[in-house]
């Protein structure tokens, strides 16, 4: 039994490097993507202290947009950019509606009201787009198919073309918010909104506009991700559940760290891949996918409460 | 003194014309009255202060300036011309910068990034040619950051630039807080309580480096003070407030004669 723990899962990887290189590339894949949401959760915890619950149904809300546009007959490259003008109106409009009226509100009252964002998409979506599942247009936004196969080591690894495509465009994505946010003055004002409303205001930052923003970069993290998931399992409401997976990795990563969500994100996909592989199955059954990341981010948590990267709160008493 | 003319200093500057103007401004808080139907001037290139005892309404006076507050009667005439009610970021964009009495930095960002945020009121660029780090953007970058490498210089902070603000000790988190309000390039500057909680050798420091803000760049510095004598140094005219009422307005000397300040500062039964 012991073996069956701390020996032979090793024993397997290095008899078979292609086949764990496999594995990790397919972690890397869903990694990068939980990276990306839990990025979309950071921006806006950082710029408001609002946890976004509606982050996961933000990213079905612009998949289902996106394949509805095109339904309805409207070019695939026109309907990315309707879905794009959408999320901004989203934006506009969680602001003006929901957001504005609660300015100074606790934050669990907040919290609340993404839940009720949540439910309110949920409705909308299904009522305009009907709750069915759809295909996500992939070969119309030219989304390459097809597979490349290597064989490093004497082995055999595929690598599928549309998760190297998601990687590349997730990676850009990334590396582009980094720089927007270190380098810019918008990037500066949005960091700043979240150390001290105060001082932000005094500077000349408009509240709104930086809520604005932030929710509408959210949206186009929500329509990239919803693109790279519907294209390898389907549109539908099911969708919701991948946003949760962002959960454990912004708890693993710390709430307010960017570095963190990529770390966390990528750790997170790599390790339950492999978990799943080279434990799960042999030992539990399978499917251990659904649960890990939570242990995982649970063990982190008792021995790290702000988690890897999270700021350490220090109160002088 | 109308509007428009100046005077000259004690120690011979000229001083120019009304830049802003206070009003008969009264401000409540419910039913407490924190301020009292006071008006006062600013003018061009002048150190104002504000002084009085704690609770005096100096800090909402200054609140009001900024934007902070709204005043429940009264007006505020800045450049010329009445202000409409505003927000503390719109009040900031018009070129009133300001530091508060407990500090009020982003404490997880650098230094230079603090201070660069100084910088946002003269952004121009759109969010999406800054996304895309494109022409105009990048040119604003630069000479964002030219200028505010000026102004870290002035205030020699160069050898902490790159360090995350949380870290330092307070009298440096105070000149950081003055180098973000300074590179805004302000017309007007507010000091709430610039000295407050330093020691000696810090409060020199920090008078030296408003006078050579004043003096260096033609800045026009209105100031929240406890310290009497640090104020009296400082300043060009004096208004006094105690319990939200002007009792003096002047001259430091002028001020330090007037028996109602030394009435409120010494105690005299109310």
């Amino acid at each position: 039994m012991l073996a069956d723990i701390f020996i032979n899962p090793f024993v397997d990887m290095f008899a078979a490097p292609d086949f764990l290189m496999q594995v990790l590339w397919e972690g890397l894949v869903s990694g990068i993507l939980y990276a990306l949401i839990a990025l979309g959760f950071v921006l806006i915890f950082r710029s408001s202290r609002i946890f976004n619950f509606a982050q996961g149904i933000m990213v079905v809300f612009a998949a289902l947009t996106l394949v509805g546009l095109h339904a309805y007959g409207v070019p695939a490259w026109i309907s990315v950019a309707l879905t794009l003008g959408v999320m901004f109106v989203l934006a506009l409009t969680i602001e003006r509606v929901v957001l504005r009226p609660l300015v100074g509100q606790p934050d669990i009252i907040l919290f609340m009201a993404t839940i009720g964002i949540t439910l309110f998409l949920i409705g909308f979506g299904e009522t305009i787009f009907g709750g069915e599942n759809k295909v996500m247009i992939s070969s119309e936004l030219g989304i390459p198919t097809g597979d490349t196969v290597m064989e490093p080591f004497g082995g055999l690894l595929i690598l599928q073309h549309l998760d190297i495509t998601v990687v590349i465009v997730a990676t850009l994505l990334v590396l582009a918010l980094l720089a927007f946010l270190n380098y810019t003055q918008m990037g500066r004002a949005i960091r700043a909104l979240g150390d001290d409303h105060q001082a932000a205001l005094s500077v000349g930052i408009s509240l709104q506009t930086i809520w604005v923003l932030v929710w509408f970069i959210a949206g186009i993290i929500a329509l990239v991700t919803g693109i790279a998931w519907g294209a390898r399992a389907g549109v539908s409401f099911a969708l919701e559940v991948i946003a949760y997976k962002a959960l454990p990795v912004l708890m693993l990563g710390g709430l307010e760290s960017i570095t963190g969500a990529i770390v966390g994100g990528l750790m997170i996909g790599m390790l339950e891949k492999l978990f799943e592989i080279y434990w799960g199955q042999p030992l539990l059954g399978g499917n251990t996918e659904t649960w890990f990341a939570f242990v995982l981010a649970l063990i982190v948590l008792l021995f790290r409460p702000q988690g890897l990267f999270g700021e350490k709160i220090i109160e002088r008493v | 003194m109308k509007d428009t003319e100046g005077y000259v200093t004690a120690d011979g500057r000229q001083i120019g014309g009304v830049l802003m103007e206070m009003r008969d401004i009264t401000l409540k808080f419910g039913g407490v009255v924190a301020i009292n139907d006071i008006s006062f001037d600013i003018r061009e290139g002048e150190i104002r202060a504000i002084i009085g005892p704690n609770g005096a309404g100096k800090s909402s006076m200054l609140n009001i300036i900024s934007g902070f507050y709204t005043p429940s009667v009264g007006e505020v005439w800045y450049k010329g011309s009445k202000r409409p009610p505003m927000k503390p970021y719109e009040v900031a964009r018009q070129g009133v910068a300001r530091t508060f009495q407990n500090i009020a930095l982003f404490e997880g960002m650098t230094v230079l990034d603090n201070v660069m945020t100084g910088r946002l009121t003269h952004m121009h660029a759109g969010v999406f040619s800054q996304a895309l780090w494109w022409g105009k953007a990048r040119d604003e970058e630069m000479e964002n950051r030219e200028k505010v490498e000026k102004v870290i210089d002035f205030l020699e902070i160069q050898a902490i630039r790159k360090t995350p603000v949380g870290r330092l000790p307070y009298g440096l988190k105070k000149r950081v807080e003055l180098a973000r309000a300074l590179a805004a390039e302000p017309s007007i500057l507010l000091l709430d309580e610039p000295m407050a909680g330093m020691n000696v050798e810090e409060k020199e420091d920090m008078s030296r480096f408003i006078l050579d803000v004043n003096d260096e760049f033609g800045t026009t510095i209105a100031l929240i003070e406890h310290d009497m004598g640090v104020v009296m140094d400082l300043s060009d005219r004096v208004v006094v407030m105690d319990y939200g009422k002007k009792i003096g307005d002047g001259t430091p000397d002028e001020v330090r004669n007037n028996q109602d300040v030394i009435d409120a500062y010494l105690g005299v039964p109310h």
